[in-house]
């Protein structure tokens, strides 16, 4: 069969969001792949530009709506910086809560969506109904599913509440059995093993030539996680591991991100012991100026698809001068030509699943 | 006056002076009592109007029942799969539901309507012909992929008295008009002058060369144990022992060849819908796709009967003559074959399609040749 150019995109199955690969197809072999992303782009730094710094938290929230606890979290991590405030211990093990959760949803979002991207639509289902208990759990503590819209700078919008404690254990412990009812459908199905090894390999030094972050980096051995490295919120006072896997291929990265939810739940536990030894009475969040001094500031994250950094110009008014945005899919996409190339077309939707794409943080 | 009652015109005469069935054919009888009903009361109220005329007595004689009888147990043994393939659609998203923990069908009483108001959608759609496709191609590929597979749901007997005809090489033309369809598949693919559909198209193909080969292997298996392609005969010969028992590795691969035949998962190539959109069916929009699905069905439940007629004994309950309702068995026998198939669909993802060549080629054709030595052991050592 002639070569010939397949546009996969904006509108397709694969894509789960609005972008486009542009495969070089010879019979079913790909031979070359060009992402085409652009078709969200909101216009949402120069947005940002104009608003007071506490209204663009909600918008942080809408960068992406599997992560949107972390973008707001970094954009409030970005402006204390900037302000130099030092939070409260109560407040920094409720947003490693509040992230830990909003990491095992995204993740489960994720795992959703390989399940329809092989073609088992029992894991897409099994996978969301696990979700809907941590979005439980997110209206529990901030009143919303997906747009959180919880931290502010300087703390948290509220307290937990007296029962978030008991439900949020109850549903992790739950999820720790439940989760293995997924892993055995994909791990003990011998179509989706052999579906996902061997497929988009890459290399350590690839995946460091390419600036990968988050699990598809930690999918080809590169022991890095932000949490544990440049910790933020009091993650060097947990015990908890990295989750890194040496292969490299899309089988690794799913591996990764299993290993990564089961590691979140031991944060979430920990995270609430500590919680418990404080006294209830510590302040959830500091009175914080209204104007923020003039430089330039930077704070970053481990998001769950990668490592979200933020970069704030201020000028000592209130609002920022420049705010950008370093979206880990953003880089990540850009891998997208070097992973896919020289497989089939049936593993573009294997590979790319292991990705975890989100078009709203990598548009803006 | 002779015919003034209408009781005079609807007279239960004997379906089996006919010249089309020597042996006893139910849906043949109910057209032939359906058309005595019917064309007895036609007769009698055209001869209420003009009394005494030819055409009364002609509308109910012998002859004319037979023949037209015929026409109505076509329309019986139709509408009799039709059902069949309905309760098989319920069957499996009743089936599905539960296994993936969600809501299944809803419509109607335990959900059963949901098919005709999923029918009512499609038949409500636009009826859309891409104006770059091959008008002839795009539309007799599609006719001729839903007409065989409806032609072959109907030519599967539900037991020995009901049957559209009892024929030599019954099986045979069966397996003839089975492999049709994922031939056509190829053409509609090119003839959609449609990218994704041209791969789903040739992945039809590909698909179709893996494991065409082993099914016709193992169909060969049970034609040399029952002597006789005839479908009566096959399921006869399993009165002593079901071929399965013999032949369970042509049971495994016949079936494993069946859901790749009716396109279900894990083997639903085609139309894999994560990288090829809908496949081959791209193009296919409203009431032309909506056949295509019901299609496809009836190509599932002729894969589960084959599996029924050539390894479980067919209609027949085990370890006893006593057969009330052959057809009921029959049908239970499908449903439970059915019923793993969508569990299979439930517990796995698609394959890749160099995987299912390297299935078909280096797993499922020395099974089946494994099979037809067994049977040729067999027969050499007079077993069977």
């Amino acid at each position: 069969m002639a070569e010939m150019w397949l546009t996969m995109g904006p509108q397709h199955p694969f894509s789960h969001g609005l972008w486009t690969l542009k495969v070089l197809a010879d019979g079913e072999i790909v031979k070359d792949a060009v992402p085409v992303i652009g078709y969200l782009h909101r216009g949402w730094e120069k947005e940002c530009e104009n608003r007071p710094y506490p209204l663009i938290i909600p918008m942080a929230d809408r960068l992406c709506y599997s992560a949107s606890m972390t973008w707001s979290h970094v954009y409030c991590k970005v402006v204390e910086e900037a302000l130099e405030i030092e939070l409260t211990d109560r407040t920094k093990y409720l947003r490693v809560v509040a992230d830990e959760i909003c990491r095992i949803q995204s993740h489960l979002m994720w795992l959703a969506a390989m399940g329809t991207d092989l073609g088992n639509l029992t894991v897409f289902l099994w996978a969301l109904r696990e979700r809907e208990f941590f979005l439980d759990l997110n209206v529990k503590l901030c009143g919303q599913r997906l747009t959180t819209n919880y931290p502010r700078i300087g703390g948290v919008r509220n307290d937990m509440p007296y029962y978030f404690e008991r439900d949020c254990l109850r549903v992790v412990k739950r999820f720790e059995k439940a989760i293995w009812n997924i892993i055995a459908m994909m791990d003990e199905s011998a179509i989706v093993v052999s579906r996902l090894k061997g497929v988009g390999v890459i290399s350590r030094k690839d995946a460091a030539n390419y600036g990968l972050t988050g699990p598809t980096m930690r999918g080809c051995g590169v022991d890095f996680d932000v949490r544990r490295d440049d910790p933020y919120c009091n993650y060097d006072q947990l015990d908890w591991e990295v989750a890194v896997c040496k292969e490299g291929d899309a089988y690794g990265r799913y591996r990764v991100r299993i290993e990564e939810m089961l590691q979140s739940c031991e944060i979430i536990k920990q995270a609430m012991e500590k919680l418990d030894k404080l006294p209830k009475t510590d302040p959830t969040r500091v009175k914080v100026p209204k104007n923020v001094p003039a430089g330039t500031h930077f704070a970053r994250l481990e998001d769950p698809r990668g490592e979200s950094l933020m970069y704030l110009i201020s000028d000592g008014s209130d609002r920022p001068y420049r705010l950008k945005v370093r979206s880990p899919i953003f880089v990540n996409v850009s891998a997208s030509k070097h992973l896919v190339d020289g497989v089939r077309i049936a593993d573009i939707p294997a590979i790319m699943g292991t990705i975890d794409m989100c078009l709203g943080e990598t548009d803006r | 006056m002779p015919y003034d009652s209408i009781l005079n015109w609807i007279v239960f005469k004997d379906p089996m002076v006919n010249p089309f069935y020597n042996v006893y054919n139910l849906p043949y009888d109910i057209g032939f009592k359906l058309w005595e009903i019917l064309g007895g009361a036609i007769a009698w109220l055209i001869n209420l109007i003009f009394p005494g005329n030819g055409a009364s007595k002609f509308l109910v004689s012998q002859e004319v029942t037979g023949i037209l009888a015929l026409v109505l147990m076509v329309v019986v043994i139709f509408a009799v799969a039709f059902v069949i393939n309905l309760t098989m659609i319920w069957e499996e998203r009743k089936v599905l539901g539960r296994m993936m923990d969600r809501r299944a069908t809803r419509v109607g009483p335990l959900g059963y309507l949901q098919n005709l108001a999923d029918g009512l959608k499609t038949f409500l759609k636009e009826n859309i012909t891409p104006s770059k496709a091959d008008k002839k191609g795009y539309m007799w590929a599609l006719s001729i992929v839903i007409g065989t597979s409806v032609l072959i749901a109907c030519m599967i007997p539900l037991s020995d008295r009901w049957f559209i005809a009892d024929y030599g090489a019954g099986l045979l033309i069966i397996f003839g008009l089975f492999a049709i369809a994922p031939f056509m598949i190829l053409v509609a693919g090119w003839a959609q002058n449609n990218k994704y559909a041209l791969l789903g198209g040739m992945r039809a193909a590909a698909q179709m060369i893996s494991y065409e080969v082993p099914m016709l292997i193992v169909f060969a298996s049970v034609t040399l144990m029952a002597k006789s392609f005839n479908i009566n005969d096959i399921v006869a010969a399993q009165v002593g022992m079901w071929f399965i028992v013999p032949q369970i590795l042509g049971f495994i691969v016949f079936m494993v060849a069946a859901v790749a035949e009716a396109e279900r998962i894990p083997f639903d190539l085609p139309e894999a819908e994560a990288e090829l959109v809908e496949g081959w069916q791209t193009e296919y929009s409203g009431m032309k796709w909506g056949l295509i699905m019901l299609g496809d069905y009836f190509r599932g439940y002729v894969a589960c009967a084959l599996g029924v007629i050539m390894f479980l004994g067919g209609w027949m309950i085990p370890f006893t003559s006593w057969n009330a309702i052959p057809e009921i068995v029959f049908l239970l026998k499908v449903f439970l074959i059915f019923f793993v198939f969508a569990w299979i669909r439930a517990a796995h993802a698609r394959v890749r399609t160099d995987q299912i060549l390297w299935l078909g080629w280096k797993v499922l054709l020395p099974l089946s040749v494994i099979n037809l030595l067994i049977v040729l052991a067999l027969k050499i050592g007079g077993m069977v």
